[in-house]
């Protein structure tokens, strides 16, 4: 019976997917499972960081590329579940999945709260932007004055063991959280291929086409709009108990700064806005970039603070001209794979 | 707490507000006519202040002499940059205009941070340290000019939409796009106008902003935020309202800042900021979209 | 100054560096296994560029005049390997795991006290050594790392000590502020001595009151409304934690709003660096800071400032320099005593430093089972002409506190 529902899930998931496709999907993920075992240690950090950064890239893309809603401040529902998770974990001990389980619905229900003033308020476009930074600028001024969490001077998760891995805990070297966010990746890779294969997705695609349009034909574009601010909300607070347990400190400022939500989306548009794969491609293509000019600058003996940002905004600044659409709806054709909404 | 105190708190934030105001100005034009996203305007004001400590440091020249020569220099920036980068963009969507300015953004605040370094510079003119008093009240003589210059300099721009028949058909290029091209303007030049005359009024901003705060590279984005927050508060496309929402959000800071913890008067900024949002879209100035 | 350094060449060992350190191998110990011949590869973190850069490009000048003081010393030679953090807490860890897979046998970092924990945890867990030049956050070494040490206070020292340091110079003096109001900045640093203090101050039985705590943001360029506060309350000192912009502008603000204070008691850094008396000249005279600091009076604290001052003339030795060269006399000392790069002997030989001769106040550097110096002292210095006087402790003085301020309205 689980066999046959599992191999329901799996041929709606592949259903209209070209074996090609499967096929550079499954190389990748071996690659992705080996990696530690061929790689050295700094690479699995780095490749920790482009999973993470691939991870919150796809759960905004849920808010941007399928309903269309530009959020500036997604690093609010990143801190918000960081402080949750890490606060029950020192107070009471509570384990970060649990805590994690707790911190969902606050996530959530802050992205419903946002949603809802919102769209209720015909909020749109810019405006929308420009209210969601609003709202994780009230989170950071807040969280900085906020004692029980230590406010500015930071909240500290004690570091008990790091000798072996407990994934329980989420304590242990880096390759066990290597493998806890490539996990979490492939579920929010499958979660958003799920979604938009969706009625929800396809409502969503008419919303982002042309939302008067949906309005007339009888969409309640309210209704889904914050299923998309929701859904985004709760996949994103993940990610802050992961940066919670893995960095062991949190500053309002960093966590909650609107540095962290600008990082955050960069890789999904530079990618490819809208699509499945559009955010992981970004997230390879942006931190490789970093740590490559890093090495290749180091290399030639080059020691002036700031040049590697230099070279990395002239960089952006090349693919958001060339490549309007993203890097992944120019590349995945020529690797023939046709990557439809639908 | 003494009458005086809130009373010179107050001037303090409405002059300062005067000059925020200013800021947003030049993005109530930028976004306003050329519906760009402009996430790099905290940033050409930080080259407007680096130019202006430069011209001071160099060769003596007082930031209000040089402030028409470098907002000359920002307006000829602004026009090349919308004429020649920028253009293609403004029928982009939101997030694609976004990351084209955060990526300018990133590239001025480190070329910046290459070419002076980290440390904070400031312009230490003559009358840096004056202050006027009329009686309890202690008014800062850097403020005052650069709020009667804010004005002024409103006033002028004002005028120029106004009246001259430029400034009339960059605002026909604002209000109807299609009109305005059936009629034979030239909208890609008016709108490189447009987004030359935004980075003059921040450039001039910033000019004055170096007699009150000091320059470091990052101190761009703070003012990015600000700017927006006061043109949406004051109204979009109203220039007197991007001047009121600066005194408002510089007068509220002050006062907060005075009756609450200082290290939280920006909270209040943001809030009347989603109390307009929410409840007065059009900004307190702002006429209501057709 | 800024300056532009192109010709660095980090990661690779050139032949010279080799041949030397296998010559000193050779004739210093024939007789003891190396694990490795050499320079000992030092990765060096420290934030260059982000809004931390002004602090981690001024550290660095304390690991520039290091390698000569360390060859007259008959120390080691250390191969440093640069590491900007960018001030930032992903880039830190990214950045020490790199420098580790390149084979770095020791760490230095990193200022910040988020980033330095970062960086901790990449070290510990390779069991790499880390010495921590400058991070204030007492939980750092509280972690029962065995690979941390750290040569610097918490932020619980840096206030008893100020707090010792206050009353002598009070008592030198002849005069006690009986109010204050404290100014602090609302970062990492300046919220951790806002809490210390509410905790501690009654332990040491104060003289003064403290009228009114005013945080202020670390974004603010306009302090007028926070200075206004504070003069409201009509207090005979400052006390401040602030930085080096906040201490300009709040100087100016006290000038334009026409108020000088008996006394500005600084307890972080700010108001004793070059930038500051630099712009603002006659009106820099005064301010005193409760911070850690060198020792004028130790031998080792003349040659780092004759060092200095040959390389950046017009820069005067401060905390950042001085714990950024003592981390690295700490890793060249330990490197001496283990005879080998291995990072286990290292750790040990590390746990067992014991430095008299060394810069900063008080007995030494050493370290507790938690990797912390406990012994370190803080000191009381004053602005005075273009640079600064130690008035406190006794025993590091150079000069006699001036008390109260002159009035800034009849500077000339």
């Amino acid at each position: 019976m689980m066999a046959a529902g599992t191999m329901g899930i799996v041929a709606h998931l592949t259903d209209g997917v070209s074996a090609r496709t499967l096929a550079w999907l499954a190389a990748l993920l071996a690659l992705l499972l080996a990696a530690p075992w061929i790689v050295n240690d700094y690479l699995v950090t780095v490749l920790i960081l482009i999973l993470y950064l691939a991870y919150t890239g796809q759960a905004w893309n849920i808010m941007m590329g399928f309903a269309g809603q530009l959020s500036l401040g997604h690093a609010i529902y990143v801190g918000l579940a960081g402080y949750i998770a890490a606060s029950l974990f020192i107070r009471f001990g509570i384990d970060p999945w649990l805590g994690f389980l707790a911190a969902l619905p606050v996530a959530a229900a802050c992205g419903a709260i946002i949603g809802f003033l919102a769209f209720r308020f015909g909020v749109t476009g810019v405006y929308f932007a420009i209210l969601t930074i609003a709202f994780a600028e009230f989170a950071r001024i807040g969280f900085g004055h906020l004692g029980i969490v230590n406010a500015a001077a930071g909240l500290f998760l004690p570091v008990a063991q790091y000798t072996h891995n407990d994934p329980w805990r989420l304590r242990g070297d880096p390759t066990m959280f290597y493998y806890v966010m490539l996990a979490a990746t492939v579920i929010a890779f499958i979660l958003c291929r799920l979604l938009i294969k969706s009625r929800i997705g396809y409502f969503w695609l008419a919303i982002r086409e042309d939302e008067e349009a949906a309005r007339a034909a009888g969409i309640d574009a309210f209704r889904y709009k914050m299923y998309a601010i929701v859904i985004s909300a709760a996949v994103t607070s993940f990610a802050g108990v992961f940066y919670a347990f893995f960095y062991n400190n949190l500053f309002p400022e960093q966590v909650f700064g609107i540095s962290g939500s600008i990082q955050m989306i960069l890789g999904p548009i530079i990618g490819g806005v809208g699509t499945l794969f559009g955010p992981i491609l970004g997230a390879f293509v942006l931190t490789g970039l970093a740590e490559s000019l890093n090495a290749a600058l180091a290399a030639f003996g080059f020691d002036l603070p700031g040049a590697e940002q230099v070279f990395y905004g002239v960089c952006l600044l090349i693919v958001v001209v060339a490549l309007p659409e993203g890097i992944w709806p120019w590349l995945a054709p020529r690797l023939g794979i046709s990557e439809r909404s639908q | 707490m003494p009458f005086d105190v809130y009373l010179n708190v107050a001037v303090g934030g409405i002059l300062t507000g005067l000059v925020y105001g200013l800021m947003a100005l030049g993005l109530s034009v930028i976004f306003g006519v050329v519906r760009v996203v402009n996430f790099a305007h905290g940033e050409m004001m930080s080259i407007a202040m680096f130019l202006a400590v430069v011209c001071f440091s160099t060769f003596h020249l007082d930031p209000l002499i040089m402030l028409v020569p470098i907002a000359a220099v920002l307006f000829a920036f602004g026009y090349v940059l919308q004429s020649s980068l920028i253009n293609p963009f403004i029928t982009r969507p939101e997030h694609s205009q976004f990351l084209l300015l955060v990526a300018l953004a990133i590239i001025i605040v480190n070329v910046l941070l290459i070419v002076f370094g980290p440390d904070a510079r400031s312009v230490q003119t003559a009358y840096a340290l004056d202050s006027f008093q009329f009686g309890p009240l202690i008014v800062d003589a850097t403020k005052l000019y650069a709020g009667i210059d804010a004005i002024v300099v409103a006033a002028l721009l004002f005028a120029f939409f106004r009246f001259t028949s430029i400034g009339k058909a960059i605002r026909a290029c604002a209000d109807n796009y299609t009109g305005a091209l059936v009629v034979g303007l030239n909208v890609n030049r008016l709108y490189a106008l447009a987004f030359g005359i935004g980075a003059a009024c921040v450039g001039a901003a910033g000019v004055m902003m170096t007699l009150i705060v000091d320059v470091t590279p990052l101190i761009g984005p703070t003012y990015t935020l600000l700017a927006f927050v006061i043109v949406i508060t004051g109204g979009l496309g109203s220039m007197l309202g991007a001047l009121v929402g600066g005194v408002l959000i510089g007068l509220t800071e002050a006062l907060a800042g005075l009756l609450f913890t200082p290290s939280a008067k920006s909270m209040f900024a943001f809030g009347i900021l989603v109390l307009v949002l929410l409840f007065r879209p059009q900004g307190l100035l702002g006429k209501r979209a057709a | 100054m800024k300056q532009i350094d192109i010709t660095r060449v980090h990661t690779r060992l050139d032949r010279r560096q080799l041949l030397a350190g296998t010559a000193a191998a050779v004739i210093a110990a024939p007789a003891i296994v190396r694990a490795d011949t050499g320079p000992l590869k030092v990765g060096v973190l420290l934030p260059r560029s982000g809004f931390e850069a002004g602090i981690g490009q001024d550290c660095r000048r304390g690991v520039e005049i290091a390698p000569a003081i360390f060859k007259s010393l008959g120390l080691p030679e250390l191969a440093i390997i640069d590491g900007d953090t960018e001030s930032s807490v992903e880039t830190a860890r990214a950045r020490a795991a790199k420098m580790i897979s390149d084979g770095a046998q020791l760490l230095v970092g990193a200022f910040d006290s988020g980033q330095t924990l970062a960086i901790a945890q990449v070290a510990e867990q390779n069991g790499v050594p880390l010495v921590i030049n400058i991070a204030a956050a007492p939980e750092i070494t509280d972690q029962g790392y065995k690979f941390i040490f750290r040569n610097f206070p918490t932020a619980g020292m840096i206030l008893s000590d100020a707090f010792d340091n206050q009353k002598q110079v009070f008592g030198l003096v002849g005069a006690v502020p009986k109010t204050v109001v404290f100014m602090h900045v609302n970062d990492t640093f300046g919220t951790a001595m806002s809490k210390g203090i509410n905790f501690l101050m009654p332990k040491f039985n104060m003289p003064y009151s403290i009228a009114d705590e005013i945080p202020y943001d670390p974004a603010a360029h306009d302090l007028s409304v926070e200075v206004a506060k504070a003069k409201a309350s009509n207090p005979d000192a400052l006390l401040l934690v602030s930085r080096l912009n906040d201490a300009m502008l709040i100087t100016r603000e006290l000038v334009k709003q026409r108020w000088t204070p008996q006394a500005i008691l600084s307890m972080g850094p700010g108001w004793y660096e070059d930038q500051y008396f630099k712009t603002l000249g006659k009106l820099a005279e005064g301010p005193m800071t409760f911070a850690p600091w060198y020792d004028p009076n130790k031998k080792l604290s003349r040659t780092l400032e004759a060092a200095l001052a040959k390389t950046y003339p017009g820069v005067n030795l401060n905390t950042n320099h001085v714990f950024t060269f003592e981390a690295l006399l700490v890793a060249a000392d330990a490197y001496k005593r283990a005879g080998t790069t291995d990072p286990k002997a290292l750790a040990d030989a590390l746990r067992s430093t014991n430095i008299t001769d060394n810069v900063s106040i008080g007995p030494g550097i050493q370290f507790n089972a938690k990797g912390q110096n406990d012994k370190v002292k803080n000191g009381a210095i004053q602005n005075r002409g273009d640079k600064t006087v130690v008035i406190a402790p006794q025993a590091a003085a150079n000069a006699k506190p001036v008390w109260p301020l002159q009035p800034y309205q009849s500077r000339g």
